[in-house]
């Protein structure tokens, strides 16, 4: 079946200059009940974007009009914890396509390569210039070409190349999907298994 | 022949195909789901017009959702109840075994995998949640997967999986009265941060961690993906041994002899090289709690909130500042005597037998403090069982304490096991996260031992005043 597919993006950000945000913090556990893929933008960042009592957080950033964009900057050990893959539904649903940051945690990384997020690790250092960038002038652009594997912020110039396998850069680019590549490969599955069985 | 490590002879031996540059194809010797992270992979499977590869591969429970009281009862949240249905539908479809709600097996999936015989040394096993690394401790390469996963193992029992690193963490030295299992990683995790073994898989070794008994290496291996880890492993032994010779029967395996054998040979070779090494003193640990709102934020009981880092660095961050904020601490604080309103024993980190006998072992002729409320959840039917069968639910009805029915409960509080709005709870799960417990909640980790010590007192307590040294834990 077909994916989602990356190849170059030109956006805005929106920053969140914390540490360790954990799958938690994206997506709470009380909001994992559905059963399909879809809906789960509307509590992103759940506790943070809503008071107690449910109103508007207007001090979170997600509520501040001026924040917009494609790709969501976060502090480093991003996505720690739960290896709920609800988490990268909840940033690609609300509308992100790319997340920044100077680590992410593993499972949280694969789960984002798997549904079409790109995670872009670049240094604390301009991770740091970035967030800080991007909370003072919120028009601030960046643009990610998956193909060259640059970043690039468009108002200073900094341009850096960021790494990804080559494996998934390839079906990101096609839109390639990862259960069609491994139903090709039936035939050797089943050889190992009966090799296996021999030993 | 180049000397390999125990991750990778077992790696090595699951590659269905190598994909130059990329990740490899690994088959998969055993699958868990839950209720949880495998509906929308089912729905794949059902798009695709393609069945369950290997059914008999897969092993299902319901766990993560489900209430803890009157599981006799229609579960009344009704998202929860449509997701069990589900599972029980897809199951039944699909024809996986499922040990669900109601069943007499029924548990959270890490206990009961271990416990029903199906993790075995030398196995690949995933499953779509983070603990997953908990088989580890039986020498398996066993980590958590994403939904998108599932639906791989389901459709082909193989994962595409980039190899990660390898650490080997050795801890030696002697362990004092009232440290547990739970001490040891909450200690190691505080050293090395909750990133400090992101892109690693882990194995554990050294004489304190062969001392330990299964369910305490459960307990270590359990908590490695808290310091970013994909997963832990510990080489199987005599004590591994012994513990799957005592089960009534393990599936697949009918003569237990040879395959000890051949588990036997499941370990590091001695030259073997890894791309980090970590030792640890064990007499260096103390009883630990956590203080902020991720485990790597982890002190001895009897210790201040730090300043600053071990290097003497400024801890105090805008990302430290808001997790303490939000416990409502204050670096440099004390936390022992803060007063504690909710304790809970139980999850896949402290949810078996040997955690409910330590738990009991303090509380034991005392009675339950009034402030506090407390969640005792078994991890599975079985541990429930041998509880009445030990008199622990009497011991803990005496001592003013309700035991609930087996499930994940107030670890992520799905279901109805919420900690309160801006409440302190000892709970011997695994994550300490903002809102993990509950909207507001605020979390500090620790032992069974200290659990219980807080659930007599009311107050953060260090277990070692209820602990002499005759009486020492095997835990």
């Amino acid at each position: 079946m077909p994916k989602v597919k990356f190849d170059i993006l030109e956006s805005t950000c929106v920053a969140l200059p914390f540490e360790n945000v954990d799958t938690d913090q994206i997506i709470p556990a009380r909001f994992l009940s559905a059963t399909s893929r879809q809906g789960f933008g509307d509590n992103l960042f759940r506790d943070w974007r809503y008071t107690k009592t449910g109103e508007k957080n207007n001090e979170f950033v997600l509520n501040k009009p001026e924040y917009t964009g494609k790709v969501l900057v976060a502090g480093k050990n991003f996505g720690s914890g739960s290896s709920r893959e609800h988490a990268v539904w909840a940033i690609f649903d609300y509308g992100f396509r790319a997340v920044v940051s100077s680590f992410f945690a593993d499972i949280f990384m694969n789960n984002a390569l798997n549904n079409g997020l790109l995670p872009i690790v670049i240094s604390d250092d301009l991770l740091k210039k970035l967030l800080s960038l991007v909370q003072n002038k919120p028009d601030t652009k960046v643009k990610i070409d998956l193909e060259k594997q640059t970043f690039t912020i468009l108002s200073t110039g900094d341009s850096v190349k960021f790494g990804i396998n080559p494996y998934k850069k390839e079906c990101l680019l096609k839109g390639l999907d990862d259960i069609d590549f491994l139903l090709s490969m039936k035939s050797s599955i089943i050889a190992y298994e009966n090799n296996k069985s021999l030993t | 022949m180049k000397s390999k490590t125990l991750f990778d002879k077992i790696w090595d031996s699951h590659i269905v195909r190598s994909i130059e540059a990329g990740p490899d194809v690994l088959y998969i010797d055993r699958h868990y789901i839950h209720e949880v992270t495998s509906p929308q992979a089912f729905n794949g499977l059902k798009e695709r017009g393609i069945p369950v590869f290997r059914p008999g591969k897969t092993i299902a429970t319901a766990d993560h959702n489900i209430p803890t009281k009157n599981q006799h009862l229609p579960i009344s949240d009704q998202l929860s109840r449509n997701q069990v249905e589900r599972l029980s539908e897809n199951c039944q479809k699909y024809g996986i075994e499922l040990f669900g709600l109601n069943h007499p097996k029924n548990g959270i999936v890490h206990v009961i995998g271990p416990e029903l015989g199906y993790t075995l040394p030398g196995m690949t096993i995933v499953c779509g949640d983070s603990h997953t690394s908990t088989h580890g401790a039986f020498g398996t390469i066993a980590f958590g997967i994403g939904t998108s996963e599932v639906e791989m193992v389901l459709a082909t029992q193989c994962i595409l999986q980039p190899k990660p690193k390898k650490m080997r963490i050795s801890l030696d030295g002697k362990l004092h009265k009232g440290v547990t299992s739970k001490d040891i990683i909450m200690y190691i995790i505080s050293e090395i941060s909750a990133s400090g073994a992101t892109g690693y898989f882990v194995e554990y070794c050294g004489s304190v961690i062969r001392s330990l008994s299964m369910e305490a290496r459960m307990t270590i291996c359990n908590m490695s993906i808290e310091m970013g880890a994909r997963g832990g492993l510990i080489a199987p032994d005599e004590t591994t041994f012994d513990y799957l010779r005592k089960l009534p029967s393990i599936p697949g395996i009918y003569n237990i002899k040879s395959s000890v054998n051949e588990w036997k040979k499941l370990k590091s070779d001695t030259d073997a090289i890894f791309d980090n090494e970590l030792k640890f003193d064990a007499g260096l640990i103390k009883p630990m709690i956590t203080y902020g709102t991720n485990p790597g934020m982890g002190m001895a009981i009897d210790a201040s909130i730090p300043l600053s880092d071990e290097k003497g660095n400024n801890k105090a961050t805008s990302s430290y500042l808001k997790s303490l904020d939000y416990m409502g601490f204050k670096p440099g604080m004390k936390l022992l005597g803060h007063p504690i309103d909710y304790v809970f024993i139980g999850s896949c980190t402290n949810g078996r037998i040997e955690d409910f006998r330590a738990f009991a072992q303090i509380i034991r002729g005392r009675k339950k403090a009034n402030n506090i409320t407390a969640l005792i959840v078994p991890g599975s039917k079985k541990v429930e069982e041998q509880m009445v069968a030990e008199g622990l639910v009497e011991v803990y009805k005496n001592a003013g304490f309700e035991v609930r029915q087996p499930g994940c409960s107030s670890c992520l509080a799905m279901n109805e096991d919420k900690i309160p709005q801006g409440k302190y709870s000892v709970s011997t799960s695994n994550r300490n996260f903002e809102g993990r417990q509950g909207p507001g909640s605020r979390t500090l980790l620790a032992s069974p031992l200290t659990a219980a010590a807080a659930a007599i007192t009311g107050r953060l307590t260090d277990p070692r005043e209820f602990i002499t040294e005759e009486k020492k834990v095997k835990n």
